[in-house]
């Protein structure tokens, strides 16, 4: 029976193995899978060597060539991804259709959510500049250029994707030395996104924040936008959305005041003003006078209230 | 007023030694400084591109990065191990998960059916005083099977059993048993958290399936038609399953009545007590003339002297012996001049 292939972790290695492909509220950070295609090579060799440099050590390598075409068939890459635990996939590959071919996805839910081919029309590695480069796992700043990117669906997903490539892990606090990596992505009027990767100097400006300057340090990568596949509307929306225990609800009716001073407001409800104990003075007492006029006013009142209804019933 | 004139003027000075810090821009960037992101709408110079393209571009970005920088060194920092560090604020960027968000962990059978009950988990003590050894022995886990196995050492026959019966592999049998259901029931419990269809009954291949569960996949089947399986040609000897759960698997069975109704339990039972009690014998007319005419018949039997009537004709022939069967008899291949079946 199929049902008797559900088998309890062995060893307790497994058992962790396990537990960490199972939902969680707080996801670890995204690393990427690297897969050779059929024939990788050259450029497209270089670019994944890059890439992977670039995202030590959230990376997993490996070296095999696999008969894969992932806009084909993705269930061998969603395979791989998923026996490595990744979220993110790198596919290289090369043919004569298709030369300099590189593949960036990302998945949810065991599939693939969104594919990107990318054409390597330049590339300059990170080897052939030579300069100081930066220290490994630093947190780079990212810029996206050009008005482009949020004009389709498709790069804007693009965009999306590149920051998931690259933002590393969400971090609390930075150190202000750390800051010394930019990664920019300009996407021209002909649809090339140009990559590029510069070193942050930084400068004295007499003032607290420092002037910036820029040292390219590679990869320099011109890509051209091949094919792509992208999640629908709902599943996107889906992916992204986040669980309940971690959404921020504001609290309401909690003000701060221009001095610091948290004032709350409290909803008190209708006061029923007749039934409050208060205190009772002789003095506000009604007189027998009083009280007498009083039943004489009502009386007055009901006899004509009687008349009226005789009337309106002849 | 001069003096103060004279340093702005001196600050002034100092500042133009530097480069500025300022950036302007058409349309303002959108900063998110949790990821260390800047997007910049505003249009390329595409003339600048032609020409020198790499220049450009690192003037731009270079420009965007300041913008990004100065948002970064304007926020609260504190110092930390002789470095200074800037607390950075929740990403407003919203970026796909890698799986969903884990939901409430679904209730096993046993829990909802303890909820239901209000059974609560009694905790039991780790160690239980047992009389027969005369100490303390762990309740469950290491040692207490060595325990089990000092106090059973020897263990009784029943007198109604095989009295070459191991005892000791029965009470293993058991136990594996009750561990093999067990683990059914969990990956049950599996299925029915994860929400996967699982076929009733049906074949679920020729390695897995047992010949009940072949024969109930076949009767299940065969009723699985419009008329319930009334016109399906049968086999030569072929069988209908049985057993526990297969009418209620055959598609247009009687199903076993809930033992819960809309009616009151008392109710109900009062009703059931009418029934019985009130139940009146029913009047065989056909069975009464029948047993009226057989006392007739003996009492004229008895008149007529114990002698009754011998009865002529065919309809006394009584057959006498077994009729042989054929195909049953034994032969004794090699013995010459035997052919055929024994016969008697």
């Amino acid at each position: 029976m199929s049902l008797l292939r559900i088998r309890k972790p062995k060893t307790r290695k497994g058992k962790k193995v396990l537990l960490a492909r199972e939902p969680q509220l707080i996801e670890s950070a995204r690393s990427m899978l690297f897969v050779d295609g059929r024939k990788c090579s050259g450029n497209v060799k270089l670019c994944m060597r890059d890439l992977q440099q670039l995202k030590k050590p959230l990376v997993k390598i490996l070296h095999r060539k696999n008969d894969i075409t992932p806009f084909d068939d993705p269930s061998s890459l969603e395979f791989l991804t998923m026996k490595n635990d990744t979220a993110l996939f790198t596919f290289g590959s090369t043919s004569k259709k298709r030369p300099d071919n590189i593949l960036i996805g990302r998945i949810f839910e065991n599939e693939v959510l969104d594919m990107f081919e990318l054409g390597i029309k330049r590339y300059q590695s990170i080897a052939e500049f030579k300069n100081d480069k930066i220290g490994a796992c630093v947190k780079p700043c990212l810029v996206f250029n050009g008005p482009k990117w949020a004009q389709t669906e498709e790069l804007r997903r693009l965009r999306s994707m590149f920051i998931d490539m690259f933002q590393r892990e969400k971090v609390e606090s930075i150190r202000l030395q750390g800051v010394e990596h930019v990664l920019s992505f300009t996407v021209t009027n002909d649809m090339s996104v140009l990559m590029r990767s510069y070193k942050i100097l930084l400068k004295k400006s007499g003032q607290k924040t420092p002037r910036i300057e820029l040292e390219e340090i590679g990869p320099s990568a011109d890509f051209s936008v091949r094919r792509t596949k992208i999640a629908s509307e709902d599943l996107y929306k889906l992916a992204r959305k986040q669980p309940k225990q971690l959404r921020v609800t504001k609290k309401k009716n909690i003000s701060t005041d221009p001095l610091g001073n948290t004032k709350g407001r409290v909803h008190m409800g209708k006061q029923q003003t007749g039934s409050i104990q208060t205190r009772r003075v002789k003095a506000l007492r009604k007189t027998p006078e009083e009280k007498r006029e009083n039943r004489q006013k009502k009386k007055v009142a009901l006899k004509a209230a009687a008349l009226e209804a005789l009337a309106a019933s002849e | 007023m001069d003096v103060v004139k004279a340093v702005l003027e001196k600050h002034q000075k100092e500042l133009d030694k530097y480069k500025p810090i300022t950036v302007e821009k058409h349309l303002e960037c959108r900063i998110d400084v949790g990821t260390l992101l800047i997007t910049d709408p505003n249009d390329l110079e595409d003339r600048q591109i032609a020409k020198n393209k790499e220049e450009y571009l690192a003037e731009l970005t270079r420009d965007n990065t300041q913008l990004l920088v100065n948002a970064i060194w304007e926020l609260p920092t504190e110092r930390v191990d002789e470095s200074i560090v800037a607390k950075l604020p929740e990403p407003t960027t919203v970026l796909p998960r890698l799986r969903k968000p884990p939901g409430v962990r679904p209730m096993t059978k046993w829990e909802k059916f303890a909820k239901e009950k209000g059974i609560t988990k009694k905790k039991k003590d780790k160690k239980t005083y047992d009389d027969v050894l005369d100490k303390w022995v762990p309740t469950y886990g290491f040692k207490h099977a060595e325990a089990e196995k000092d106090k059973e050492w020897v263990l009784e026959v029943p007198q109604n059993a095989d009295p070459n019966t191991d005892m000791f592999q029965k009470k293993m049998d058991l136990r594996n048993e009750k561990v093999a259901k067990n683990e059914i029931q969990r990956m049950k419990n599996i299925v029915r958290a994860k929400k996967v269809e699982m076929p009733r009954s049906g074949y679920l291949g020729p390695e897995a399936a047992s010949s009940n569960q072949l024969l109930t996949a076949v009767t299940v089947a065969k009723a699985s038609t419009a008329s319930v399986g009334k016109f399906q040609n049968k086999l030569p000897k072929e069988k209908e399953a049985r057993g526990l759960g297969v009418k209620e698997l055959i598609p247009g069975g009687k199903r076993k009545a809930s033992h819960i109704s809309a009616q009151p339990e008392r109710e109900a039972n009062l009703e059931l007590i009418k029934s019985v009690l009130n139940k009146k014998p029913k009047l065989n007319v056909d069975k009464a003339i029948s047993l009226q005419k057989q006392d007739e018949r003996l009492e004229r039997e008895a008149e007529a002297g114990n002698k009754p009537a011998k009865k002529k004709g065919k309809g006394s022939r009584k057959a006498v012996g077994k009729k042989p069967k054929g195909h049953q008899g034994q032969r004794a291949p090699g013995k010459k001049g035997q052919a055929g079946r024994k016969r008697r």
